[in-house]
């Protein structure tokens, strides 16, 4: 049986649907989103599961991994980030396309974990801005899954107009990353 | 070829200056001095068969006034599966000592991190640079002067990890 998602509130009468264009666009971003997965260490072995058919990543409209920035929305980053990596991890955020999202998984990603030490980044938000934390070392795929839907409703509720904002430009200069016009 | 033979070909060819520090686990620790280091893995590659160096690393004493760092390097005769480590004690003040990679090509990054990590001078390297750490850190982590954290942290409270 094929489960569409429900239609966004609107007015319906015969032969006509209107609604507000940020709900069908938002409507259509949350349920195809397209994950980079930025697996480092073993949190990338509970994302390989979280992909596999028993959890199964589809069903929210993100089985089209991609291993390119360019064409992603979702930069999910799951593991130990060393100093040397954040400059390459900054980039691949650079390389993504506005509109994106950032889902910091695992206790390394979002806070440098146990490795309290001179190699290890104290956490991915200290070079790019983070959406949505999954915690745990590592989290159970149905955490990792919880956090995609987060992400989902970011998606799904987040104004048209948000990424033109100064709040928004600002966010992007505290971290030094060049906004694309 | 037994260690004891071992040791007397390694004191026949550094003047009987080397020392033997310790043969455990049939393993010989041999201390030398940095200017015989050259000459004698020579001997031991193309007399004895050492032909394989299987590693290069370092350790640091503060407490050893004069010697304070040690490069350890472990050589491995594969015919004979028999191997040696040779200890050389070295001063902060003088912390130079020659590169091994005129007999061993490998022995470049392997020169490379004990640089990183511990600052030493290995005269005559071709590329002595930072390795495994980022360019621009400018220090030598593993010296035990410097605290293992990470200074930067600004979210971990000390008292839960019992510092």
């Amino acid at each position: 049986m094929v489960k569409v998602v429900e239609s966004p509130e609107g007015l319906e009468g015969q032969g006509f649907f209107a609604t507000s264009l940020d709900k069908v666009i938002g409507l259509a971003r949350a349920n195809s989103i397209w994950p980079l997965p930025f697996a480092t260490s073993c949190c990338g072995i509970e994302f390989m599961a979280t992909m596999g058919a028993n959890y199964d990543l589809a069903r929210f409209g993100s089985e089209r991994l991609s291993f390119t920035p360019r064409q992603t929305d979702l930069l999910m980053v799951m593991g130990t980030i060393s100093k040397k990596m954040a400059p390459v991890l900054k980039q691949v955020y650079d390389q993504m396309a506005e509109p994106k999202w950032v889902l910091s998984v695992g206790a390394c990603a979002c806070s440098g974990g146990i490795f309290d030490t001179y190699s290890v980044l104290q956490g991915i938000d200290k070079v790019i801005p983070v959406d949505v934390y999954v915690p745990g070392c590592p989290p159970r795929p149905e955490q990792i899954i919880e956090g995609l839907m987060k992400i989902q409703e970011l998606a799904k509720n987040e104004s048209l107009r948000r990424r033109d904002t100064d709040e928004y430009a600002k966010m992007l200069e505290s971290y030094n990353i060049e906004q694309a016009k | 070829m037994n260690n004891e033979i071992l040791m007397a070909f390694i004191n026949e060819n550094t003047n009987n200056s080397a020392v033997c520090s310790a043969d455990q686990y049939d393993m010989l620790n041999v201390n030398i001095k940095a200017d015989q280091l050259i000459d004698l893995v020579d001997v031991l590659k193309n007399k004895q068969g050492f032909i394989y160096l299987t590693d290069i690393c370092a350790a640091h004493y503060p407490e050893k006034v004069g010697a304070e760092f040690e490069v350890i390097y472990h050589l491995h005769n594969l015919i004979e599966n028999q191997r040696v480590r040779l200890k050389v004690a070295l001063a902060e003040s003088d912390i130079n000592i020659p590169t091994l990679t005129v007999h061993f090509v490998g022995a470049n990054w392997m020169e490379r991190e004990t640089f990183d990590f511990y600052g030493v001078n290995f005269v005559g390297h071709p590329d002595l640079r930072r390795i495994l750490n980022m360019d621009d850190m400018d220090y030598h982590p593993l010296r035990k002067q410097y605290a293992l954290e990470d200074e930067t942290r600004t979210d971990k409270n000390d008292t839960f990890f019992g510092r």
